[in-house]
């Protein structure tokens, strides 16, 4: 009896591959691969709101704001209109100084998408002075010399005290970047 | 993996069906659908959690995305675990996809816009600022070592050597981690998970359903979740809290009350090195500052006291992020049943426990599995 002709297999997609996949190098993937490219184009016009946008006013006039409640008794910055725990109004907005210690740090040398930066940026979470408990925000940290990791270690640490170094008075904008980065306090104890 | 052969839908597809046929289970028998996947940046579609619904076998069926960033894949379980728990289904299918590597020109660019906009975008942060800050902290609270800590990508990437699906298995020492590039001190480029595309599934079901599909089943015990502020500088870095409140909410129901004798295994949410350590103490397994002395101890080795990412982990098989965060549900269901071949732990361990963490460093998810 003659062999029946071959069927095509009903369904041949998708196989079964082996569970490593299909490693590719970036060139490949951009190479030699069939992809859709698509770029998004979104705007967006934020609002600042009610008191981010005291904040601001503040550090356009170079003072940092935060706010107090008056049931946990914390006083925390960034301001928020309502305190997140006891889920109440703020009770008061208190003048903080334009100095703190440095609760952590990091020495970065990559952009976002990995490409290599000359000079790293320094981030750090500032605990700003007059908070309870310490706490602050993201900023960077400036005046500092060199750019290899033990070189700027040698000049920062967690705990030390710093101080904001602000824009000059006009070419403020009401901005975080009003305060061009937190820099240490020579010769000053915590 | 990158798998650019394959779309989120095809790996989906593939995850589902092979959990199907191991339960032996059809699909139609399936009465809900649980899917986890993270941003909808990654692959640039919106509300991708409807478009990959056809890959998770969840047409024409009650469904449900989980979406706690990073903890998406063991909140999938969590989100399925409700659906069974309050009775209203006997049978759900869990699935968790990430594609990764579609995001151009590197996915970190989806991560950008977690920051807030008013006041910490204007200062340029990328995702790997948030970890090397939390990081430092850590180590400085402590007064832990790179070294110590270079140790966790040395373990885990040498377990993964025995992991099927694993991107970046190796055998490495801490010298060759301490010698890969600062990324951003103090984190180097081998304490960082890969960009990986992947799916992982199981299939849950009601105690009298898994107990007529098959002799050996694996139970949830306990789940547990919570969100911290997303006011992150006003937050102790050092410590994840909100870690340790999911655990202890998962410990009761469980009925844990020593969870370093009750628990034998533990696959830790690790993208970065650090967080297993830090995540290991927040699941209040290891002392606070103390988890790098336990790990150089041998303690959380394969064949130690508490073996701690046998899969490999994410930095080892890698971080599909809500597909790795299942997959680790999915070594416990081996390693349980005695099934996970190179990788078993000794022992017969009889309860396991898997975390993931995610979004502003604010959530932890905990589900604690164990056979009779």
């Amino acid at each position: 009896m003659a062999k029946p002709a071959r069927v095509p297999r009903p369904i041949d997609a998708p196989p079964r591959l082996p569970l490593r996949g299909s490693p590719l190098s970036d060139e490949e993937f951009r190479g030699e691969v069939s992809t859709t490219p698509w770029t998004p184009k979104l705007e967006y016009g934020w609002d600042a709101g009610i008191a981010i946008s005291r904040f601001l006013d503040g550090l356009k006039a170079g003072t940092i704001l935060g706010v107090r409640c008056n049931v946990c008794g914390r006083t925390v910055t960034p301001p928020r209109a309502f305190c997140e725990l006891d889920f109440k109004p703020m009770d008061a907005w208190v003048e903080l100084s334009g100095t703190g210690t440095i609760n952590t740090f990091s020495i970065c040398y990559i952009t976002w998408d990995m490409k290599p930066l000359r000079r790293p940026q320094i981030p750090a979470v500032i605990e700003i002075d007059g908070t309870t408990p310490r706490g602050g925000f993201l900023h960077h940290i400036g005046g500092v010399k060199g750019s290899s990791v033990e070189g700027i270690r040698k000049q920062l640490r967690v705990g030390m005290p710093v101080r904001a170094i602000w824009r000059k008075p006009d070419q403020r904008m009401g901005a975080i970047t009003d305060i061009l980065h937190f820099e240490p306090v020579k010769g000053r104890k915590r | 993996m990158r798998r650019a052969l394959e779309t989120g839908k095809e790996l989906s597809y593939y995850a589902a069906s092979q959990a199907l046929e191991t339960a032996g289970v059809r699909l139609k028998e399936i009465q809900a659908v649980v899917m986890a996947t993270a941003p909808d940046a990654f692959d640039g579609v919106h509300m991708k959690g409807d478009w990959l619904l056809d890959g998770a076998g969840a047409v024409r069926k009650p469904y449900l995305r989980a979406y706690v960033g990073g903890g998406s894949g063991v909140f999938s379980i969590i989100s399925g675990w409700t659906l069974v728990a309050s009775g209203l289904f006997d049978l759900v299918l869990v699935v968790a996809e990430e594609k990764m590597s579609s995001c151009q020109p590197h996915p970190q660019g989806a991560f950008l816009t977690i920051f807030d906009h008013t006041i910490e975008r204007p200062l340029g942060p990328n995702l790997l600022w948030i970890f090397s800050l939390e990081q430092h902290r850590y180590m400085a609270t402590y007064g832990i070592r790179n070294e110590d800590i270079a140790l966790v990508s040395v373990k885990n990437k040498r377990n993964a050597l025995d992991h099927p699906a694993a991107q970046v298995a190796a055998s490495l020492t801490v010298k060759d981690v301490l010698a890969s590039e600062v990324v951003a001190w103090p984190v180097h480029r081998l304490m960082v998970s890969p960009i990986s595309d992947g799916a992982a599934a199981i299939v849950l079901a009601s105690e009298h359903v898994a107990r007529r599909l098959c002799d050996k089943p694996v139970w949830v015990q306990g789940v547990g979740w919570s969100l911290d502020t997303s006011y992150w500088g006003n937050r102790d870095l050092a410590y994840p809290r909100y870690v340790e409140r999911a655990a202890r909410m998962a410990y009761e129901m469980a009925g844990i009350s020593e969870p370093r004798r009750q628990i034998h295994l533990a696959e830790p949410y690790d993208p970065f090195a650090y967080k297993e350590l830090h995540h290991l103490e927040g699941l209040q397994l290891a002392d606070r500052g103390k988890a790098p002395e336990d790990l150089a101890s041998g303690r959380f080795e394969r064949t130690g006291e508490l073996p701690t990412c046998p899969s490999g982990g994410l930095m080892g098989v890698g971080n599909p992020i809500a597909a790795a965060g299942l997959m680790k549900l999915c070594e416990l269901f081996w390693q349980l049943r005695g099934e996970a071949g190179a990788r078993q732990v000794p022992g017969n361990p009889e309860r396991g426990l898997a975390q993931a963490w995610g979004d502003l460093m604010q959530v932890g998810t905990v589900a604690v599995l164990g056979v009779d």
